[in-house]
C-alpha cells in the first residue's frame, strides 16, 4: 500500500546541548510529571470518595495534561536540542491521539464486560463473558454482519463506475472542467440531506419523480423500501451515490500521472481501446486502485447515517449494518454494555480482516509492479 | 467471390472508423449528460421542492414558471423569507444557532487536525524517529490505523468520559473528536505533499542559517499550500457532514446541522416544503465550496495519488 512507502530521510549532525540546560529540561518533565500524576491521583481519591479536596469534574486534569504535554515538549528540546526539536513535529499529533483515543479505548473494553443497562435501576455490574454468550445467539447482530459483506462487496461495483468515469473525464471532451464539477457535488453533500433528498422524497411511493419514472417504465408496484433486496439495493445505491465522485478523483489524478508514452505505445503496436486499457491501463493504476478500494472498505464499515435516517434498519434487519444496529441497542433499549460488546467485536473483526487485506494487496501490488 | 470479399472488407475498413469515431464520440458524451443528470436532479429536486405548495408536489411539476407558480412557502417556515427575514422567528433563531455550531465545530476541528497533521506529516517525511520498537512506518501506521476505527466503538466510552469531563453537549468536546477523525486524512495528504516536495530546499535554508523550525515554517509549509488546501477543505467536509457523535454526543447548545436536519425527517410527507428548504440552507455551504474550491481538491488528492 502506496501510504506506507517510506522514503529513508536525510541525516543532518546533531548538536549536543550543553549539560546545566540538560539538568534543567530533566527537572522541568519530573517536575511536570510529578505534579500531573498528583492531580490525577487526588482527583481518583476524591471521585472515590476518601478525600474531601479535589475537583467538581474532571475537566482540569485535562489542563494538567495539556500543561504536562507543554512541558515535556519543552523539557525534549532543552535535554535532547536539535533533535528535540524533530520530536517537536510529532509530539502534538502523539499526545492527542493517545489522550483521544487509548483511554476510551480500554475503557469500552471494560465498559463490553459490564451488565450495564441504563433504563434498569440497578447500574453497571461486571459480568464477564456474558454479553458475548448474548452475542452468539443474536440473530439481528449476524444478520447485519452478514449485510456488512453485502455492502463491503458493492465497493467494487462503485469502484467499476467511479472508474468508467474517470475514463470519460480524461478522454478529449469538451467542458471537462465543468463535468468534473458536477461529478465532484455528490460527494460534499452531507449523508442525512441526501437521506431525505433522496430516500424520503425523491424515491417517495407515492409522487417522488423516481417512482412517477418507475411506474411510466412499467413497474407498478415501485416500493423501493418494501422487499429486503431491493431496500438493501436502494440504500447501497444512496451509499454509492454519495461515495463515487472520491473513487473517481483518485483514479482520475492516477490516470493523469500515467506517463503518456505508454499510451501511445500501446496504440502504435496495435491495440484497440478495450486491449489498451486491459492490458495497459489497468495494470498500471492497479496500486492506485488498492488504496483506494482499502480506503473506501473502510468508510463504509463505517456506514450508519443514511440507514439510520431511512429505513432505521427495516425492513426486518434486511438493510441494518453493524454500526445502526448497535445505534438501535444503545437508543431504543439503553443495552450500554451489550452495545459496546458488539461494537468490540466488530472492530476486532475489522482489524484481522484489514491486516489480511494490507497482506494480500501489498504482494499483489509488488507482483504486478 | 473471393475478389468481392476483399473489396468489401476494403471498404468497411475505410467506412468504418469515422463512422465508429462519431459514433463513439456521441456515447461518450451521452454517458456524460447522463451521469450529469444523475449527480444534479437530486440537488435540482430539493431547491425547487423548497419553492412548492402541496399541490405542486403531489401533482409531480418540476419546472418553476412553466409548471408551478414558485412561491416562498419552504423558506417562510424556516424564517428566511423575504417577508419574513427581518421579523423575529424563533424556527429562524433556532436554524441559525445549529449552524452556527456547525462552523464552529467544522472549522474548529478542520484547524486542529491541520496544525496537528502537516506538523506530524512533516517530521515523518523529513526525520527518522524511533520510539521504542517503533519507526517511521510504524508510527505512521499507528495514525493512519485511527481510520478504522468505527463511530460505535468510541461513541459509549467517549460518553462517560465527556460525562466527567462535563464536555457533554459542547461545541469544544465535539471539535476533538472531529480533529481525531480527520487526523489520519490529513497526515496522509500532507505527507505525500512533503515528500513532493525536494529535500534539498530544506538544506539550502539551513545552510542560510534557518533552523529546524525555520526552515519549516519558512520555508517549506507555504510551498504546501495546495496540499493544506485539499486536507482543509475534505476535513471540512468530512466535520459539517458528521452525524453519528453529533446524534450522541450533543443535545441542546451544541447541537449540528444533520441532527437538526435528521429529527425533523421524522415528521415525512406533511412539510416538504420546510424540509426541502432545510435540506438546501445544510447543503449549500458544501455545495459552494465545491464549485469554487474544487481544483484545490484535486490538486491536493493528486499529489497523493499520483506518485
Amino acid at each position: 500500500m502506496q501510504i506506507l512507502v517510506n522514503t529513508p530521510p536525510p541525516k543532518v549532525a546533531q548538536k549536543r546541548a550543553p549539560g546545566r540546560r540538560k539538568a534543567f529540561g530533566r527537572a522541568l518533565t519530573g517536575l511536570a510529571s510529578l505534579i500531573f500524576l498528583l492531580a490525577v491521583v487526588i482527583q481518583i481519591l476524591h471521585a472515590i470518595g476518601t478525600i474531601t479536596t479535589g475537583f467538581a469534574n474532571w475537566r482540569p486534569i485535562l489542563v494538567v495534561y495539556l500543561l504536562w504535554a507543554i512541558a515535556f515538549g519543552a523539557g525534549q528540546v532543552l535535554m535532547r536540542g536539535e533533535r528535540g526539536q524533530r520530536a517537536l513535529f510529532l509530539l502534538p499529533a502523539v499526545f492527542f491521539t493517545v489522550a483521544v483515543v487509548i483511554f476510551p479505548t480500554f475503557f469500552g473494553l471494560y465498559i463490553a464486560a459490564l451488565d450495564w443497562n441504563l433504563s434498569s435501576i440497578e447500574g453497571p455490574r461486571f459480568s464477564g463473558f456474558d454479553n458475548l454468550r448474548s452475542m452468539l445467539t443474536d440473530t439481528y447482530y449476524w444478520n447485519a454482519l452478514g449485510n456488512m459483506v453485502f455492502y463491503a462487496a458493492a465497493v467494487l461495483g462503485e469502484y467499476a463506475i467511479a472508474f468508467a468515469l474517470a475514463l470519460l473525464l480524461s478522454a478529449e471532451i469538451r467542458g471537462r472542467k465543468f463535468f468534473r464539477v458536477v461529478f465532484l457535488l455528490p460527494m460534499m453533500l452531507s449523508p442525512v440531506a441526501v437521506s431525505w433528498m433522496i430516500g424520503k422524497s425523491l424515491l417517495e411511493y407515492r409522487f417522488g419523480p423516481a417512482a412517477t419514472l418507475a411506474r411510466y417504465l412499467g413497474w407498478d408496484n415501485p416500493a423501493f423500501f418494501a422487499s429486503s433486496w431491493m431496500a438493501r439495493l436502494t440504500i447501497q445505491a444512496m451509499d454509492a451515490w454519495v461515495s463515487i465522485p472520491f473513487i473517481m478523483i483518485i483514479l482520475l489524478a492516477g490516470l493523469q500521472a500515467m506517463p503518456k508514452e505508454v499510451q501511445e505505445a500501446a496504440k502504435v503496436d496495435g491495440a484497440n481501446g478495450w486491449q489498451s486499457f486491459w492490458h495497459v491501463t489497468f495494470p498500471i493504476m492497479l496500486p492506485v486502485s488498492v488504496t483506494v478500494l482499502i480506503i473506501r472498505i473502510i468508510f463504509k464499515l463505517k456506514l450508519a447515517d443514511i440507514v439510520i435516517n431511512v429505513t432505521a434498519g427495516g425492513p426486518g434487519g434486511a438493510t441494518d449494518t453493524v454500526s445502526s444496529f448497535i445505534y438501535r441497542v444503545y437508543r431504543d433499549r439503553s443495552n450500554v454494555g451489550y452495545g459496546t460488546a458488539l461494537a468490540m467485536v466488530y472492530l476486532a473483526l475489522i482489524i484481522v480482516l484489514l491486516t489480511l487485506m494490507l497482506r494480500l494487496s501489498r504482494r499483489w501490488t509488488q507482483r504486478v509492479a | 467471390m473471393t475478389l468481392l470479399i476483399a473489396s468489401d472488407s476494403v471498404r468497411r475498413r475505410l467506412v468504418a472508423p469515422r463512422v465508429r469515431r462519431t459514433f463513439g464520440r456521441a456515447a461518450v458524451y451521452a454517458a456524460l449528460l447522463l451521469w450529469t443528470f444523475i449527480c444534479l436532479f437530486p440537488i435540482y429536486w430539493t431547491v425547487t421542492t423548497s419553492f412548492k405548495s402541496a399541490v405542486d408536489v403531489t401533482q409531480a411539476h418540476l419546472i418553476p414558471w412553466l409548471d408551478f407558480q414558485p412561491d416562498w412557502k419552504g423558506w417562510r417556515s424556516l424564517g428566511l423569507s423575504p417577508d419574513t427575514l427581518f421579523g423575529t422567528s424563533t424556527a429562524r433563531s433556532e436554524f441559525v444557532n445549529r449552524f452556527v455550531n456547525s462552523i464552529i465545530t467544522s472549522v474548529g476541528a478542520s484547524t486542529l487536525a491541520l496544525i496537528f497533521g502537516s506538523l506530524a506529516a512533516y517530521g515523518l517525511s523529513r526525520f527518522r524517529y524511533k520510539f521504542a520498537w517503533m519507526r517511521n512506518d510504524d508510527i505512521l501506521f499507528f495514525f493512519m490505523s485511527q481510520l478504522i476505527l468505527p463511530p460505535v466503538v468510541l461513541a459509549l466510552p467517549f460518553l462517560v468520559l465527556y460525562k466527567a469531563l462535563a464536555l457533554l453537549d459542547t461545541s469544544f468536546g465535539l471539535i476533538l473528536l472531529y480533529t481525531l477523525t480527520v487526523l489520519p486524512i490529513v497526515i496522509w495528504i500532507m505527507r505525500d505533499q512533503f515528500n513532493s516536495i525536494p529535500i534539498e530546499l530544506d538544506e539550502a535554508a539551513f545552510v542560510d542559517g534557518l533552523s529546524t523550525w525555520g526552515a519549516f515554517l519558512r520555508i517549506i509549509l507555504p510551498l504546501a499550500f495546495p496540499g493544506m488546501a485539499a486536507a482543509f477543505i475534505l476535513s471540512l467536509v468530512l466535520c459539517w457532514n458528521e452525524y453519528f457523535f453529533a446524534a450522541l454526543l450533543t443535545s441542546t447548545d451544541a447541537k449540528t446541522l444533520p441532527v437538526m436536519v435528521a429529527s425533523q425527517t421524522g415528521s415525512q410527507g406533511i412539510n416538504w416544503w420546510s424540509m426541502a428548504a432545510l435540506s438546501t440552507a445544510a447543503i449549500a455551504p458544501l455545495v459552494l465550496i465545491g464549485i469554487f474550491l474544487e481544483r484545490y481538491i484535486v490538486s491536493g488528492l493528486t499529489t497523493g495519488a499520483g506518485k
